[in-house]
């Protein structure tokens, strides 16, 4: 890897972190498991001109169960998701989510915070947000993630702001997330998660489009009574997925259409 | 040979201590004192003409030495980078190639400019800051559009893109075809490949003006040739340079050809009288090394209804790139071996190498060979479609089964049992038990089909009868020498190379088991010119057991008939009336009366030896092969498409090979896997893709260019026969390219028998999700 030159410093706190991040000015960059940035520095397609290491953040990475919600800090590793016991009671699909990222290195490595400020259209945590309408929690605000993540490797994030916390509803029921791809490691080229909750289904789809979506569509078919194969077909409705050379738009419609059927079928 | 225990024992491999605990030592791994660091500045347009450039802005950093561009390297190097004839001897245009772009560049990648800094992190700035200004001009990227009238020329002075056109007449073509009761078509592609070995490609120099020296470490399949031609273009006698490959983290073919790193870092090594170092990227290797295959082929072939195959009739388009590899038109051996396994009457296979504004193709793992044989398992399983015979039967139908068996170049294949591989693929595979499975799952709407590919090679390069004209003038023998140390180590020198292959163990093997000494006696050494015989011609095609080890073979006979006079000498006997069985000469008849071949060596060094015997107990041999080797075998891809998402899932591989005898059968097995692995990952997952209008390389990372791991892959059920080579003392033949040249043709034609409910017939590689969607949706409507 040979970045172009970077400052660099290492926080200890929330505080310190803004602190550094604001000294350092608009070029600055935060970074945490780093598995979405050092790529793109090594190609030098990311030229910050300071680091802010948050990895001694501690107070960020925990696990909180508090009535109908989990509170989960943005510097909680995947593969401390996946393991959870309290993830697992709490809400399985985020454990199922985190087990999938990766491989065992990235999983080690990479946080929840990292994933939604990084705001990947292949992300899969921005989809499980938007979907259960969970709350990012900054340094300084709470945001609904459906107005948090505003197009591709864009969120409402001012330069110097922190993600510190997801707050997601706490949902043990049916769900699944499927995610399609040509090798283990790879990123989704789409994603479909469901998810049942006493109020109906919750359905969002990863990589088919700048942002996380969360399928209201389906949703609504499937309050209507109609069947999982009736309420998937609606799953593309209204996409503009990204062509590129794994995927056509076209079948990237069409596996939003396949992956939601059959995550229905396989959660109920 | 000596009896012992080594020759075919699954000795572990003697350098993975060394490499698995991180103690290999690579390019990177070698530094200099005063080491500097060279980047290039490449183009990022495939076509261009070079108006200028501005490396003012980097010389002004502080820690740049130089910005040198192609006017600094013609004072330092001259001449042309090497074309091979090859297959394709008569050449109609070839363009000149300097190292470093002068005036226009051709692909996107190729050098224009270097920097050399103190660090490595400062010439990759310094990279950044030279300004070049480019005028474009057109490009084309497509072969078979580059080979249309008026299309964009490649080079802008060139005449036209064809760098060749030849046709290999082997018998009547028409009159074949005039027989014929049917007659398929078919047009299969063999996309471009990058070789993205572990280890990318990395040069170090050291110019010493203090009697003209040149020393150069670089990750190479071949350093002697190398040397040769670095030598050449710096004009410095070829005894005063020496090159050192060390440990070679994989090549898969990428680093038998020199590259252009290879002349400017030695030339910049040369300018700035200090040493300089080049480590190439990842994304310089998928952008500048070399891509494999990259290949259109239409081929007809025709037969009569009984199965009976008569003719093939093909073209090849090869996509050459902006310039002819080295060994480039080496690929065009598809066409000898489009006839496989296989009687034909007669065989027409024309060869068209066409210029296009990419990175020159050149050979990869197989090279000519898995495209020789995808084309022709492909057309056979077509036929075996028309005809509505079981593919297995319709190959047996046509085997060749005398051998030495012609084929329709006039090639000899040395030996060969091809119902003997088929008979215990079909029975390790259960493939009659995969057919009644496969008419349940048809019945059930679910897609599962089983392909076969019975393959043929040809390896062991080679004869010098063949090849010194293929190369130019340089046959492809090879040479060893051993050297017994009067200690009774053996110091074995070869001119091959591994870069995987664990020749430290097989080779040591050889000469332990040969010579009677301990394996830990034996020290192989290779990978430097300025130890051993004066060449070594290199690791690829093959050819290292069967042309290399038997070069160590014929040193260790002449070693152990000067050890038998001295061995005589010593025990006050005859030489005939010596035995020497495990690593001791002893008098028959009187066994007490002995000496090991180690304590021969020792009196070797000392006095009282022999009237007219030299001392010490060493040999050189070179060994010309009388005929190429030709492996074959048979292999059985089961898999299931998903009928929604166009995914295929292999539920089974299954491989026999037979590759003569064997040095080591866990070495061989490895080579089978990796070969498998590396051909289904063309068959279903590679390719190298550029933008067809802006010439842009889209598959630049390993994000988007999908090398499988062993998530992706299945594990092959193995087993071999045993047919040895008639045509070397060791009965061997080579197996490093056997499973890519197998497996890719498995692969498809299982995905096309799985499609075939749904009228689709061929489906072209990579057999992606989104590519078999596509077919089925079309089939659909």
């Amino acid at each position: 890897m040979i970045p172009a030159a970077f400052q660099y410093s290492k926080a200890g706190s929330v505080k310190e972190a803004v602190a550094q991040l604001r000294e350092a000015g608009p070029e600055a960059k935060v970074i945490a498991g780093g598995q979405s940035l050092i790529p793109l520095l090594r190609l030098r397609l990311s030229q910050p001109s300071h680091l802010v290491d948050v990895n001694g953040v501690r107070e960020l990475d925990y696990i909180h169960p508090e009535g109908d919600l989990l509170r989960v800090g943005a510097m909680t590793r995947h593969t401390t998701m996946a393991r959870s016991e309290l993830v697992q009671r709490h809400l399985p699909l985020l454990a199922e989510m985190a087990a999938q990222v990766g491989d065992p290195q990235i999983r080690a490595r990479g946080t929840l915070g990292g994933v939604i400020a990084h705001a990947d259209a292949a992300g899969d945590y921005p989809t499980l947000a938007v979907m259960l309408d969970a709350t990012i929690v900054t340094d300084r605000r709470r945001v609904a993630a459906r107005d948090f993540f505003q197009h591709l490797f864009t969120t409402v994030l001012a330069e110097d702001e922190l993600v510190c916390e997801v707050v997601f509803p706490v949902a043990p029921g049916p769900h699944r997330y499927l995610k399609f791809r040509r090798r283990l490691y790879d990123w989704a080229i789409v994603g479909a998660a469901v998810q049942k909750l006493d109020s109906g289904w919750r359905v969002g789809l990863t990589h088919v489009g700048p942002s996380a979506v969360r399928a209201a569509a389906v949703e609504a078919r499937l309050q209507a009574g109609a069947t999982f194969q009736e309420a998937a077909a609606a799953a593309a409705d209204g996409l503009e997925p990204p062509s590129d050379v794994r995927a056509s738009a076209d079948y990237r419609r069409h596996l939003a259409r396949v992956l939601t059927r059959r995550a229905l079928e396989q959660a109920a | 040979m000596a009896v012992t225990q080594l020759i075919g024992a699954r000795v572990q491999r003697r350098e993975d201590p060394r490499l698995i605990t991180g103690h290999g030592q690579f390019i990177e791994d070698h530094t200099l004192p005063g080491l500097t660091h060279l980047a290039v500045v490449r183009s990022p347009h495939p076509h261009a003409r070079i108006l200028g450039i501005d490396g003012a802005a980097a010389r002004a950093l502080p820690g740049v030495l130089a910005v040198l561009t192609a006017a600094d390297f013609h004072k330092v190097l001259s001449g042309s980078m090497p074309v091979t004839p090859a297959f394709a001897p008569e050449k109609k245009y070839v363009p000149e190639r300097f190292p470093i772009a002068d005036h226009e560049v051709c692909f996107q990648g190729e050098p224009v400019a270097v920097v050399v800094a103190t660090d490595r992190y400062l010439a990759a700035d310094a990279a950044d800051l030279v300004q070049v200004t480019y005028e474009t001009l057109p490009a084309v990227v497509d072969p078979e559009r580059a080979m249309s009238a008026g299309s964009a020329l490649v080079h802008s002075d060139g005449p036209d893109n064809i760098g060749w056109d030849m046709t290999y007449a082997g018998g009547d073509i028409e009159a074949a075809f005039s027989r014929a009761e049917v007659v398929v078509k078919e047009r299969i592609l063999q996309q471009r490949l990058a070789p993205t070995a572990m280890e990318t490609r990395g040069v170090m120099a050291s110019y010493s003006p203090y009697g003209e020296q040149l020393s150069l470490w670089l990750s190479s399949q071949n350093p002697h040739f190398i040397r040769l031609f670095v030598s050449g273009a710096m004009g410095i006698p070829e005894s005063r340079v020496r090159v050192v490959s060390p440990d070679v983290g994989g090549g898969f073919g990428s680093k038998i050809s020199p590259y252009p790193e290879d002349y400017l870092v030695p030339a910049a090594s040369k300018i700035l009288g200090r040493p300089v170092r080049w480590i190439e990227t990842r994304t310089e290797s998928v952008m500048t090394t070399i891509h494999g295959r990259g290949q259109v082929f239409t081929a007809e072939a025709a037969a009569l209804r009984d199965g009976t195959l008569l003719g093939l009739r093909l073209t090849q388009v090869l996509d050459l790139g902006a310039y002819h590899g080295t060994f480039g038109a080496f690929q065009a051996c598809a066409c000898l071996m489009s006839g496989g396994v296989y009687r034909w009457e007669a065989i027409s296979a024309r060869t068209v190498g066409v210029l296009t504004n990419k990175v020159p193709t050149d050979p990869y793992r197989g090279a000519g060979r898995p495209e020789g044989t995808h084309l022709c398992e492909r057309m056979v399983d077509r036929m075996a479609d028309e005809l509505g015979m079981d593919p297995a039967d319709l190959r047996r139908k046509n085997f060749a089964r005398e051998f030495p068996f012609v084929n329709n170049f006039g090639l000899t294949y040395d030996s060969g049992n091809y119902d003997g591989t088929l008979d215990r693929a079909l029975e390790l595979s259960d493939y009659q038990g995969w057919r009644q499975r496969q008419a349940g799952a048809r019945e059930a709407g679910r897609l599962v089909g089983i392909g076969l590919s019975t393959w043929v090679e040809i390896c062991g390069f080679g004869p010098s009868a063949a090849t010194a004209g293929a190369t130019g003038g340089i046959a492809l023998v090879e040479s060893a020498q051993i050297r017994f140390l009067p200690s009774g180590s053996v110091a074995a020198y070869v001119g091959t190379h591994a870069h995987g292959q664990g020749h430290d163990t097989t080779f040591s093997q050889l000469v332990a088991e040969t010579l009677g000494v301990p394996l830990e006696a034996v020290d192989l050494r290779h990978g430097d010119t300025a130890e051993g015989p004066a060449f070594g011609y290199g690791t690829y095609g093959s050819r290292s057991l069967s042309v290399g080890g038997m070069a160590l073979y014929t040193a260790s006979q002449e070693i152990l008939a000067k050890a038998r006079r001295l061995a005589a000498h010593l025990l006050e006997a005859s030489p005939e009336d010596l035995e020497f069985t495990a690593g001791a000469f002893t008098v028959r008849g009187n066994p007490q009366a002995r000496k090991t071949i180690q304590e021969v060596a020792l009196a070797s060094y000392g006095g009282g030896l022999p009237e007219g015997m030299e001392q010490g107990l060493e040999a050189v041999s070179h060994f010309d092969p009388p005929n190429f080797v030709w492996p074959f075998g048979a292999h059985v891809c089961v898999v299931e498409v998903d009928s929604e998402t166009g995914a295929v899932e292999i539920l089974s591989y299954t491989g026999v090979d037979d590759c003569g005898n064997v040095i080591n059968p866990m070495i061989v097995e490895g080579q089978v896997q990796g070969g498998i692995a590396q051909s289904i990952a063309q068959a279903l997952f590679e390719e190298v893709v550029y933008d067809e209008e802006s010439g842009q390389l889209l598959t630049g990372t390993m994000l988007d260019y999908l090398v499988p791991t062993m998530n992706e892959l299945p594990t092959p059920k193995l087993d071999r026969t045993v047919t040895p080579s008639p045509t070397n003392a060791l009965g061997v033949k080579g197996i490093g390219e056997a499973g890519t040249i197998a497996a890719s043709a498995a692969v498809i034609n299982a995905v096309c028998d799985a499609l075939r409910p749904l009228g689709i017939h061929h489906v072209d590689m990579p057999a992606s999700p989104d590519r078999l969607w596509r077919l089925m949706q079309e089939a659909g409507r």
